[in-house]
């Protein structure tokens, strides 16, 4: 534990140093999940004494002997009444190396709602099995989530180790198995770490009993998994948020286009494309909360200058000229339905994507998906609550979408109840897995105009 | 180590980002969405650190034209002098209106009464609604962090309230991506919390590297205090000590600002930012935890205020 110790003490004011790691965990109570979760906090020490004492005496209530570190997250009346985690926790943690912002998603109650929208932010997902069992119907589950919403890293945690002796070979069937089938749904990148959560091992300091394992803790792959993806791979996506033109007498024609870089580098000069109007002009300034830059990168919050006065407003998307998304008014989508009442075909939404909310229509529901061993059971006419299916949408306006294995934040989209307000569906244009791309598109959809993948 | 070979790696990467860089993008997406989507948004400004952090994006956000939005400050007429200064000062220097929903106003109407405990901060939330509902503002913005208690630990960054204002945890919106979803009927509104993914210590460093000034009273200094409740608290207008509680002098500060009868002070010398970021680091408490009364009274404290329409 040395390594933690002094944790909370070398954060000091020199802050720069520090990156920020979002990541969810995936797994039921029975894997050990809350335990892997409250040994990476007590261990980093980011529980205080005023809440372990909470805890404690909240455990003492109910008779249990252990402090119940579930107690830490699960926050409301309900979850303590009825002893279950209804919704997304998040907890924040950090060490000297590293700032994380943990989702914290249930195992049992509206399970995949909660994990899809954990994952959805996601740079990392940890998901956990029992040494035991090993890789289960739940676990495949919860590989397919990772993979849709493109995690980027998935960490196979192979957890209570000491009940099988700590064997090596163990081990090696789970990580193959798993990495196996985690690579055929296009997941890029698979860390799998034999732990035990309750002993400790390979959590926080490397085991005294698996000398056989010579890769990162689960703390230490944490903090040295790389977050910064190179951005200039990506062609930049500036959708804009609100146009800022004080009108005062020390700015009188300043009109500045503010939002957050969605994706890649944008630097003054570029030659740019606004859509869907498709006028084109050029960055002429760049403004970065309060200075001037010739340059600037996602995730960055800016504020662009064009050098054309166009007519450019909320729900508009700026990009290079040269690789400018198409526009589109029928999107097809791998979506999650997350609202109790069903999509059906024919439904009127609002569909916001980006900045924009537009009118639309559910033309088709093509297919749902059991994530449990990926079979497709075509035209079920309507999605539950939970279900992940395919649609096809027909917009009132056009939108600049990418697909989401391109970009998951401008290929992401949500559907919403004109009524009320409420959130319907998350979707995800293009097609779902990595490895499905070009060979089960539809035919024709690759002609039709947008669809370019 | 490999570990440290990454790290490295990483930080000599040209497009790296900070923890606070990230943090403050963030935030300032979340200020740019509100005043996009919304008609009548106004942040809730009490003069605490975390509000201050809010202004700060707000007018970074917008820059160089004003804030787009007015402040309201909720009122328990038992404010620390050094903090209502402040406030006037703040919205006096970048020319904001501000809104002051009063406690004492209601009270002395009789449209609420004093608790026979004195503390106010419960008693806030009825003209807080009252000042939303009057002004019909659509969007309120708090500082509200994640990391401060369970139950808002799983609150979202845009927070639907119905025509009462309560909260339903389980009734929620889930929120995905940086897809925010404010739409609401007539009548009700979203509180919206920039903060949410922030921490304690976040907060500090942010205000140590914009250099923010924030009330003297958040840095050590000779205060008379009494303890109660196992908390040092400061006599005022809002009362003082009884009279087996004895007065006297400490070096203190505060790590949070709120009505002065139930908002206590710790024992610190930290007088520079840089001391109070490593006390923070330090601490074996949550700022709620060594700092307020009105979260000790049950395990459902917090929960059972929000569904009311609190902060």
């Amino acid at each position: 534990m040395s390594t933690t110790n002094t944790a909370r003490s070398d954060l000091t004011v020199d802050a720069g140093a520090t990156s920020l790691l979002r990541f969810a965990t995936a797994g039921s109570v029975d894997d050990g999940k809350s335990t892997l979760v409250g040994r990476l906090l007590h261990d980093s020490k980011s529980v205080l004494a005023d809440q372990l004492e909470a805890v404690e005496h909240a455990s003492r209530n109910r008779g249990q002997e252990a402090p119940d570190l579930a107690l830490l997250t699960d926050g409301l009346r309900a979850e303590r009444e009825q002893g279950i985690t209804i919704d997304v926790a998040y907890r924040y943690f950090a060490t000297p190396r590293r700032r994380f912002i943990l989702a914290d998603t249930p195992g049992h109650v509206q399970y995949t709602r909660n994990m899809v929208t954990g994952a959805s932010t996601a740079e990392l997902a940890v998901v956990l099995v029992d040494a035991r069992n090993g890789v289960v119907e739940q676990t495949r589950r919860h590989a397919a989530v990772a993979a849709l919403l493109r995690v980027p890293h998935v960490v196979l945690a192979v957890n209570k180790m000491d009940l099988v002796d700590y064997q090596e070979s163990v081990f090696a069937a789970i990580a193959e198995e798993f990495t196996a089938y985690a690579g055929s749904l296009g997941v890029p990148e698979i860390t799998a770490i034999p732990i035990s959560a309750l002993a400790g091992d390979n959590v926080v300091t490397p085991s005294s009993t698996m000398d056989w394992y010579g890769g990162p803790t689960v703390l230490e792959h944490l903090e040295t998994v790389p977050v910064v993806a190179d951005p200039s791979d990506d062609p930049a996506r500036f959708p804009v948020q609100y146009v800022i033109r004080p009108q005062t007498a020390e700015h009188p024609d300043y009109r500045g286009y503010a939002g957050q870089i969605a994706s890649g580098v944008l630097r003054v000069g570029d030659a740019v494309t606004v859509l869907p109007s498709g006028r084109t002009s050029t960055v002429e300034g760049i403004d970065a909360l309060g200075r001037s830059v010739d340059v600037a990168w996602a995730p960055q919050s800016v504020t662009l200058r064009l050098a054309d006065d166009l007519d450019v407003s909320r729900g508009d998307l700026i990009a290079p000229t040269a690789a400018a998304p198409s526009v589109t008014q029928d999107v097809e989508a791998t979506v999650c339905h997350v609202a109790d009442r069903p999509l059906t075909v024919g439904q009127r939404v609002l569909l916001k994507h980006t900045t924009r909310t537009v009118k639309a229509i559910v033309k088709e529901i093509p297919s749902r998906l059991t994530l449990d061993d990926l079979s497709q059971h075509p035209a079920p006419g309507e999605l539950a609550a939970n279900d992940i299916g395919r649609i096809v949408v027909r917009t009132a306006a056009p939108l600049a979408l990418d697909a989401y294995a391109e970009s998951r934040r401008t290929g992401s989209f949500l559907l919403i109840d004109p009524a009320d307000g409420t959130t319907l569906t998350a979707g995800m244009a293009g097609t779902a897995f990595a490895e499905a791309t070009a060979d089960t598109a539809p035919q024709g959809a690759a002609d039709d105009e947008g669809w370019d993948f | 180590m490999t570990t440290v070979a990454a790290l490295s790696e990483e930080l000599d990467n040209p497009y790296a980002l900070s923890h606070l860089d990230a943090l403050e993008s963030e935030a300032v997406h979340i200020f740019r969405e509100v005043a996009g989507e919304f008609e009548r948004p106004v942040i809730l400004f009490s003069g605490g650190k975390d509000s201050i952090v809010m202004l700060h994006l707000a007018l970074k956000a917008f820059a160089p034209a004003p804030v787009p939005f007015a402040l309201l400050h909720v009122d328990t007429g038992h404010n620390f002098p050094e903090v209502l200064d402040y406030r006037d000062r703040a919205v006096a220097r970048h020319g904001l209106r501000l809104h002051v929903a009063s406690v004492q106003d209601f009270i002395d109407r009789g449209e609420l009464r004093e608790r026979p405990d004195g503390t106010r901060n419960p008693l806030q939330t009825v003209p807080l609604l009252d000042a939303i509902d009057k002004n019909r503002f659509d969007a309120v913005f708090g500082g509200g962090r994640r990391d401060e208690e369970k139950a808002r630990a799983k609150e979202r960054v845009f927070s639907l309230r119905d025509e009462f204002g309560g909260w339903d945890p389980r009734r929620q919106r889930p929120e995905l991506w940086q897809l925010y979803n404010g739409r609401h009927s007539p009548g009700e509104h979203v509180r919206v919390f920039p903060l949410s993914n922030w921490t304690e210590l976040d907060v500090w460093q942010y205000i140590a590297r914009e250099k923010i000034e924030l009330p003297a009273i958040y840095y050590a200094h000779e205060r008379e205090v009494f303890a109660r409740s196992g908390m040092w608290l400061a006599p005022g207008g809002w009362g003082g000590p009884k009279d087996d509680e004895k007065l006297e002098v400490r070096q203190v500060r505060y790590r949070t600002v709120g009505d002065m009868s139930c908002t206590g002070a710790v024992e610190s010398d930290a007088d520079t930012i840089e001391a109070v970021i490593a006390e923070i680091a330090a601490s074996r408490l949550t700022e709620r935890g060594a700092t307020r009364a009105d979260d000790k009274m049950s395990e459902a404290a917090m929960e059972d205020r929000k569904r009311e329409g609190y902060f």
